[in-house]
């Protein structure tokens, strides 16, 4: 496959987002539109999802082809918009992703609930390329735009007992269709420990192929865990709770037998549903490609970043 | 009306075989390099496909009679056979496209999901039950077995029905809409032949009643 110029890569000239923002307000001024309300109003939009957003290229990307855009953008599992996987693309632009407010509780010094913009900074904005294994195995290649988790949760200061952290998503029936049936048992929680939260890693994503995430993928920001599976990244996320116990998780809680805590990719134990052995690769461009499956590897390839995290864990048991 | 009749068949025929040139459709637009309707996972989605069609076939079979009932037109029970074989036939192909897009014709890696994944040994059995249904609608079979016999072993339906939709709650991950959907109409169905049986068998017993005090 011959790799031409991608379309998330920017040259330099190209505006950050602020500065952006900064024009938008600009010209509704010069429109002589100039109240306050306005201007605020301006503020508080969702950021277009085609702005461009620039980052910088990180030691962990893989060199593999992305997956097309158009495919990780309208193959999606956020059962929050229906559970077929073209729900998402169909309905997630009802979801209204600014203002947004994310809560911190728990085992932290600096708890309260902070606004996303707050959070994140963009000369911490990293580009990540990484593999995306899903537990019901197809993999997509995906250039993730985000900051390295361990560098906002620190800014919370998590206390001594702090030895998980909990994720949940947005749940807004109103704006999110999925969630008026009970697939699981709403909101949706995920949870890592803390080391696994703090490694290097562990991004939290709010864009992707160099623009904002759609919301189907997850905006305004959600988490990427590379080396498990896919519904470890949980999307939309408005809670960040650090606890001292492990915390539940929405697929566990519904098929314990099923889904584990860790869910780290691992060919060797299989999921009752799916072999694990293998995976689909989504996208590879011809039509053989249709039928190509790749050997799924320990840890989704991140084994020799994460593997001394579970030294002496039986994964078996630790599924 | 008289003369749409001989039409009925033929136009019921293509319209069975819709689904199946629709996804023969996609698949030409894929091999033409071009995404077409089945998305970023055109396998998964045929396969779904498929099994949608081969659920929904069959609760189109259980239909037929209490439509009979309503619409007080028992001609449209000559259409009923037909249904049900497309059922068969579209499960069939969903069983195909699984064994050779998924498992690439691989016949252990076959054996191992009967043995090993509940919703695969759900749907082989279903899969293995209409067979018989199958190969028995025949005029010739329904004479050579006589109607009783043959009407008894083809109340396998119901039973095959129950293990698709159980099939279809055991292949979904989470409590998903669509199984309830199935087995609520599965239900109504089979809620409509007892409404009809059970009058009919109270009936008999008053009957019966007073001859059995003697
Ligand atoms: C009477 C026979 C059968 C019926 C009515 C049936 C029906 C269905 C239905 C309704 C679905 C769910 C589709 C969806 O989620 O939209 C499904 C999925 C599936 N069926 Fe069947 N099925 C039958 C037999 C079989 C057999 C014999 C096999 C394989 C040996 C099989 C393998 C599958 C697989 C693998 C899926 C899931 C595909 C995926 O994960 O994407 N089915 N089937």
């Amino acid at each position: 496959m011959i790799r031409v110029s991608k379309p998330w890569e920017l040259s330099e000239n190209q505006c950050t987002p602020e500065k952006l923002y900064l024009d938008r307000r600009q010209i509704i001024g010069s429109l002589g539109l100039s109240c306050g309300l306005v201007a605020s109003g301006a503020i508080a939009k969702p950021p277009a999802p085609d702005l461009p957003l620039v980052a910088k290229t990180s030691k962990w990307s893989i060199s593999d082809p992305a997956t097309p855009e158009k495919l990780a953008t309208s193959y999606n599992n956020f059962y929050e918009f229906g559970t077929d996987k073209s729900d998402p693309a169909k309905y997630a632009h009802a979801l209204i992703t600014r203002p947004w407010a994310i809560t911190v509780e728990g085992e932290a010094d600096k708890t309260g609930t902070f606004s996303v913009d707050d959070l994140i900074r963009p000369d911490e904005l990293e580009e990540r390329i990484y593999r995306l294994r899903c537990v019901e195995a197809w993999s997509m290649v995906i250039p993730w735009i985000g900051v390295p988790l361990r560098k906002i949760l620190a800014r919370f200061e998590p206390n001594s007992k702090a030895r998980y952290v909990q994720f949940e998503t947005r749940f807004e029936p109103e704006q999110m269709r999925g969630t008026r049936w009970p697939v699981l048992d709403w909101p949706y929680v995920e949870g890592l420990r803390m080391d696994e939260a703090m490694h290097d890693l562990t991004l939290m994503a709010v864009g992707m192929y160099g623009r904002h995430l759609p919301n189907q993928n997850g905006a305004p920001l959600r988490l990427i865990v590379p080396w498990k599976y896919g519904f470890k990244s949980i999307k939309s996320i408005v809670k960040i709770r650090f606890t001292a116990n492990e915390p539940t998780n929405s697929w566990k809680k519904s098929a314990p037998r099923e889904y584990g805590f860790y869910s780290n990719v691992n060919p060797k134990v299989d999921h009752p549903r799916w072999s694990q052995a293998t995976e689909r690769v989504i996208g590879g461009g011809s039509f053989s490609s249709l039928f190509n499956r790749r050997d799924t590897e320990m840890f989704n390839g991140y084994g020799e970043a994460v593997a001394q995290m579970y030294a002496g864990m039986n994964l078996k048991k630790n599924f | 009306m008289a003369n749409i009749k001989p039409l009925l068949k033929p136009l019921v025929f293509i319209a069975m075989l819709t689904p199946l040139l629709w996804l023969f459709w996609q698949w030409g637009l894929l091999f033409m390099g071009k995404t077409g309707a089945l998305g970023a996972n055109p396998i998964e989605a045929s396969n779904r496909f498929l099994g949608d069609s081969a659920l929904k076939l069959l609760l189109l079979t259980l239909m037929i009679t209490p439509i009979r009932d309503i619409t007080r037109w028992p001609a449209i029970t000559r259409l009923r056979r037909m249904v049900g074989l497309f059922a068969f036939f579209y499960a069939s192909v969903h069983l195909v496209s699984y064994f050779g897009m998924d498992l690439l014709f691989s016949i252990p890696a076959l054996l191992k999901d009967i043995a090993k994944r509940t919703y695969i040994t759900l749907g082989m059995t279903a899969f293995l039950l209409l067979i018989p249904l199958a190969l028995t609608s025949t005029n010739a079979m329904i004479r050579r077995m006589g109607p009783k016999k043959w009407a008894q072993l083809h109340k396998l339906i119901y039973a095959i029905a129950f293990l698709a939709v159980l099939h279809y709650f055991f292949m979904t991950r989470g409590n998903q809409p669509g199984p309830w959907l199935h087995l609520g109409v599965l239900l109504i169905l089979l809620g409509w032949r007892i409404a009809k049986w059970l009058p009919a068998r109270r009936l008999l017993s008053m009957d019966t009643g007073p001859k059995m005090g003697k």
